[in-house]
């Protein structure tokens, strides 16, 4: 029964326990258990679906037993597990460091709201990677959404709720982009099932309901990705949401976004929506000014948190850019960097996680000569910075030089310079935080503290072995990456 | 306390019949239009006008908060166990096929035991975000 029932336990789990999650009023720990027993079965779950489709062929699953085009159908391929092993993943990794995290930074009495919120979203960005059925993913999108919302708003600071305010203005915006897009395409070809619009699509593709329909879609999608001009939630929501909440939406939340834009373009469209409209060259070029002006924005932050928030934009840039390119290098070099850039992001956040635990901001000048007394915590920092950066043996110089090699593939040399250039401001801006960590002098009359407890200082240093570890081994993420940018180009 | 005499006796005459509407648009959802969403915010509007007329106070006694939130999980979780149950019962989530004796009696089964966890749940969310809106905690 497990076996047959696969594809669709790791998005039913979570779902089953955020009620659940309810009766948790008085006892946030039970409520973390919960939550912590259902992340690591949902990783358990995808890396038996990634072992079951790494051969090539997709599972598909049909709710209720209704056949596909009419009924609901879930399709994992090679992509979606890959996706849906990073949610989960960093959910898991997540879920192990939250406790005492969370204790420390939400209000016992709403502590049970957080897991059942956290358990939402997953099931949603779980359900989005998973489903073969276009409006089927817009309710997901609405779930992992509406409950992000919540997460975001559980903040400290009363800002969190302005920021979460904005963020359920415009990610609402982006939904219903989405929405009116599919209700174009369903127009045109009268079927919402993925497998199926791939077959009717390219007789109407060259119509003006789906030119309209690819905007809207693009534009919806590029307000929850955080694409360049439309990102103005993101900084905002990443600085005042709670610690953990920062580490598991910047990992996972933005990334399924990335996956949802590639499926239309690659999946539903096959790649040739960029001969009828110039989708690509425009990603390309607001995906150039992101890497360039968001990394240089972030140099001047004094919020680390916000910082990071502003890199996160830049790195978004990357992906982009190898998914504007359209070829198989750059959709390996995109697909791979969804991967790297959640270990490097998660990794970051939950050291700034442990930093805000200790000193209670994460403002560079409070955190000056943080290094000597919480030296773990600030290496985990500087190992997830020089992978940001890009520095041999992390996943971050394995995501450029595919990218790199992309571009010189097609000959583009101005914009390998603009990647190099881009990570050169990394260089300044991650700088500015470990010199005053480890080059000044702890301020005179200082609060005496330690370093993190043992609980969270485990879950984030998995995070940064795995940056290390990916950054050596590429096997298994640059062969994913390749065998799903392959089936997505040749298909 | 007596003031608004004629508000108060519409509202007790309304009341049973909008509840008992709300039954009906829930348990005829299978043969005509209606259904558990439909049934849900009718169920709420009754509850909601005994709490306008009568004190957000006394709305309170009737359904205690605890209760309603109780309420709200259940929904969920009867729609997700009668979809388990399909699953148990060696078909696929949300099969209703194999509910009954016959598919037919099985599908009858299964959409009846789903709309109504969609209308306890639409109700007591709509409940819920009434007494949030009356200044109340939930």
């Amino acid at each position: 029964m497990i076996s047959a029932n696969l594809p669709i336990l790791h998005v039913i789990v979570p779902l089953i326990g955020a009620p659940l999650g309810l009766m948790f009023r008085r006892s946030p720990t039970g409520a973390w258990l919960l939550a912590l027993i259902i992340s690591w079965f949902t990783l358990a779950d995808s890396l038996a679906l990634l072992l079951i489709v790494s051969g090539g062929e997709a599972v598909s699953y049909e709710i209720g037993d209704w056949a596909a085009p009419w009924g609901i159908e879930y399709r994992v391929d090679m992509l979606a597990a890959y996706l849906i092993v990073i949610v989960s993943g960093i959910g898991a990794v997540t879920m192990l460091y939250a406790r005492q995290s969370v204790e420390a930074e939400i209000p016992r009495d709403r502590i049970y709201l957080f897991y059942t919120m956290y358990l939402l979203t997953l099931s949603g960005l779980l359900g989005i990677a998973t489903t073969g059925d276009t409006f089927n993913l817009f309710v997901f999108l609405e779930i992992s959404s509406l409950s992000t919302y919540v997460m975001v708003s559980l903040g400290a600071e009363r800002r969190a709720l302005t920021a979460a305010f904005r963020y359920l203005v415009l990610g609402t915006l982006g939904a219903t982009f989405y929405v009116i897009g599919v209700g174009l395409m369903y127009q045109m070809t009268g079927t919402l099932n993925m497998a199926d619009l791939v077959n009717r699509l390219p007789e109407v593709a060259e119509t003006r309901t789906i030119l309209a329909a690819v905007a809207f879609l693009t534009v919806g999608i590029g307000l929850k990705l955080g694409l360049f001009p439309v990102h103005v939630w993101l900084p905002n929501a990443y600085t005042y949401a709670p610690s953990v909440v920062t580490a598991f939406l910047a990992a996972t939340a933005t990334k399924v976004a990335v996956y949802v834009l590639v499926r239309i373009y690659y999946t539903l469209f096959k790649g040739g929506v960029f001969e009828t409209l110039p989708v690509d060259e425009i990603l390309l070029a607001l995906s150039i000014v992101a890497i360039v002006a968001m990394s240089a924005v972030a140099i001047f932050q004094t919020n680390v948190k916000r910082l990071l928030a502003y890199s996160s934009v830049a790195q978004i840039g990357y992906m982009l850019i190898g998914i504007s390119l359209a070829t198989i290098t750059g959709l390996t070099a995109g697909i791979l960097h969804l991967f790297n850039h959640a270990l490097m992001k998660g990794a970051l956040f939950l050291a700034l996680g442990c930093v805000f635990f200790r000193i209670r901001s994460v403002n560079v000048d409070d955190m000056a000569g943080l290094a000597k007394v919480m030296p773990w915590t600030m290496a985990a920092f500087v190992t997830g910075g020089l992978s940001l950066i890009g520095i041999p043996l992390t996943v971050g110089f394995v995501s450029k030089w595919y990218l790199i090699l992309a571009t010189l593939e097609k000959e583009w040399w101005p914009l390998a310079a603009a990647i190099l250039f881009s990570s050169l401001l990394a260089v300044i801006y991650m700088w500015r935080v470990i010199e005053v960590a480890y080059f000044r002098e702890r301020p005179a009359g200082a609060v005496s503290i330690g370093e993190a407890p043992l609980a969270m200082l485990v879950p984030m240093w998995v995070l940064v072995g795995a940056n290390v570890y990916f950054g050596i081994d590429t096997d298994l993420t640059v062969g994913t990456a390749r065998a799903a940018a392959a089936l997505l180009m040749g298909g | 306390m007596n003031r608004h005499s004629i508000l108060r006796v519409v509202a007790k005459l309304m009341i049973p019949y909008i509840l008992l509407f709300a039954l009906y648009v829930q348990f005829h959802g299978d043969f005509g239009p209606g259904g558990g969403f439909q049934a849900g915010v009718i169920f709420a509007a009754a509850f909601i006008l005994y709490a306008l007329i009568f004190g957000i106070e006394n709305g309170r006694k009737v359904l205690p908060a605890r209760i309603n939130r109780i309420v709200m999980a259940g929904g969920v979780l009867l729609y997700c166990l009668v979809g388990l149950a399909g699953m148990f019962l060696g078909s696929e989530f949300l099969d209703y096929n194999v509910l009954g004796p016959t598919p037919v009696a099985g599908q009858h089964y299964g959409i009846l035991l789903v709309e109504l966890g969609v209308g306890l749940t639409v109700s007591s969310t709509m409940i819920a975000i009434f007494y949030v809106f009356a200044g109340q905690d939930i």
